[in-house]
């Protein structure tokens, strides 16, 4: 076990290291300010649905003989299509949304558990994209662009709409009457997440990226009395539960999905105690 | 002057007829009061008042001037509002966005006007409160206020009292009275018979094919409510 200070003293292991919190942090932010309409709206399992959704299109460009630097291009128009098919699903009610996102994303789980299996065996390939990898650097620059991207889109957009997202999620009925278009939000709440569960799948693993998204949102909802308050918190939560994770993954030598998925479950279980009081 | 005008409407809910060939208007300063049994469409009408759906035959004409946007709407309150993190003046807020035509943020104006409506409902004290630590009564007042934080000219308001207890209930009608008194047109829904022949001056009964309109007078001549009033007797 290296300490953090030998470890970035190598300016190629330190360059690796930077890289994977600058695109863990981005995607830890634009997932916790997701994750803040999604979970009051209960779409939560949105995010855990689409991630498997990944899974099986990541299997499928495997099988396809796509490189792995190719997997994000084109598991993301699948999540895509996923993600507004479920959110149709759940609203039109013609399945209730739980069992609709259990039907999907248990469907694309088993299709690419299949894929891979017919395809040479469960390789490390296929491990890493349920648990994250083992290591975080198979990231690369064109990662950290996508990310920098995503993050300041979702930023963007959520600072312009706040009052429309508030409105549109605290009474959707009333939002649509002060012509609060709910549909075409709800379209551009679907297609953010998407990105940022296929940017995060690759850090997190598919089986922990929906962490990121309904953590950080619990944590600051027993914290906090206002909306406002609840997402600058979960903003907050989100971002330090990362580092914090990312640090522990890379001093002890553990992958980084499940330690930063840790860390989370000790802010959610801490804020419930502070709550309790 | 009437505001509204619904001629020989027909409104679905869930693919089902809910409503036939309705017609009727609202008058510019009156309370009118829609009453009928569960499933009779009386949320559904309000819907189509507000512009959330479409009516499949006839039509809802304005008065010249007067828009959706001069409706502030009290939808029945959700089941996801109970547990849901935001402040009480955040809510009040929420209003502001139906007087909104471009733009992405409240001005101080449009602040103030919210500021205005929370001193007037008696909020102030509550306006750093968590919504879902409100009581009901507290709660249906909050959303009043975000109704009348989104427009000046009418009222619609789907069972504002429902679930209330009857001094919570009393409150509310009363700030309702007090607002069709300074001249704002209300149109509500309730199944509270009692307070809909009190405060309202039109009724409009739901009964698919055979609904009454009319003043409220005339309502209680009708022998559609000597029927009900008959049956609950």
């Amino acid at each position: 076990m290296m300490g953090l200070r030998q470890l970035l003293s190598d300016p190629y292991i330190s360059g690796i290291i930077w890289r994977g919190l600058a695109v863990g942090g981005l995607v830890s932010l634009c997932a916790a300010l997701l994750g803040v309409t999604l979970v009051l709206k209960r779409f939560a399992m949105i995010g855990d649905g689409l991630s498997h959704v990944g899974f099986g299109a990541v299997a499928l460009s495997a099988l396809l003989g796509l490189g792995g630097e190719f997997q994000m291009e084109f598991a993301l128009p699948i999540v895509t299509v996923a993600s507004f098919l479920l959110l149709h699903l759940t609203v039109k009610g013609k399945l209730k949304g739980d069992a609709a996102i259990a039907v999907i994303s248990s469907s694309a789980m088993a299709v690419g558990v299949i894929i891979y299996h017919a395809n040479g065996g469960m390789t490390a390939d296929a491990c890493n994209s349920l648990f994250g990898s083992a290591s975080v650097i198979t990231l690369s620059q064109k990662d950290l662009l996508i990310s920098t991207l995503l993050s300041v889109t979702v930023m963007v957009l959520f600072m312009l709409l706040y009052h429309r997202i508030f409105s549109a999620t605290f009474d959707p009925v009333f939002a649509a009457a002060s012509g609060v278009a709910g549909a075409g939000y709800q379209a551009v709440i679907a297609l953010l997440t998407s990105v940022t569960v296929v940017v995060g799948m690759k850090m997190m693993g598919a089986v922990m990226i929906s962490a990121l998204i309904i953590f950080p949102a619990l944590t600051a909802m027993r914290l906090c009395k206002s909306f406002k308050g609840v997402v600058l918190t979960a903003a907050g939560v989100s971002l330090v539960c990362f580092v914090v994770g990312f640090i522990v993954a890379c001093v002890a030598g553990l992958p980084t999905g499940p330690c930063v998925v840790v860390v989370n479950l000790v802010a959610l279980l801490a804020a419930s105690f502070m709550n309790k009081r | 002057m009437n505001l509204i005008e619904c001629n020989d409407i027909t409104l679905s809910y869930d693919h089902r007829q809910v409503v036939g060939h309705l017609s009727f208007s609202v008058e510019k300063g009156s309370c009118l009061c829609i009453v009928g049994e569960n499933g009779s469409g009386k949320s559904t009408l309000l819907k189509a008042l507000v512009g959330l759906i479409k009516p499949e035959q006839g039509t809802i004409t304005f008065a010249k001037g007067f828009t959706r946007k001069d409706i502030g709407y009290l939808p029945q309150r959700t089941e996801v509002q109970q547990d849901f993190p935001a402040s009480v003046e955040e809510v009040v807020r929420s209003g502001l966005l139906n007087r909104k035509k471009k733009g992405f943020f409240f001005g101080r104006q449009e602040k103030e006007i919210a500021l205005r409506v929370m001193d007037e409902l008696e909020l102030n004290d509550l306006a750093g409160l968590c919504f879902r630590e409100l009581s009901g009564g507290q709660q249906q007042r909050v959303l009043l206020a975000r109704a009348l934080t989104s427009a000046d000219e009418m009222l619609v308001l789907d069972e504002p009292a429902t679930g209330l207890d009857p001094l919570a209930t009393a409150e509310l009608y009363e700030i309702i009275a007090r607002k069709h008194r300074e001249g704002m047109t209300i149109a509500m829904v309730t199944h509270d018979m009692e307070a809909a022949i009190a405060n309202a001056d039109v009724i409009l009964h739901l009964d698919y094919d055979r609904s009454f309109f009319g003043t409220t007078a005339q309502y209680l001549a009708s022998d559609l409510y000597r029927h009900i009033a008959g049956g609950t007797r």
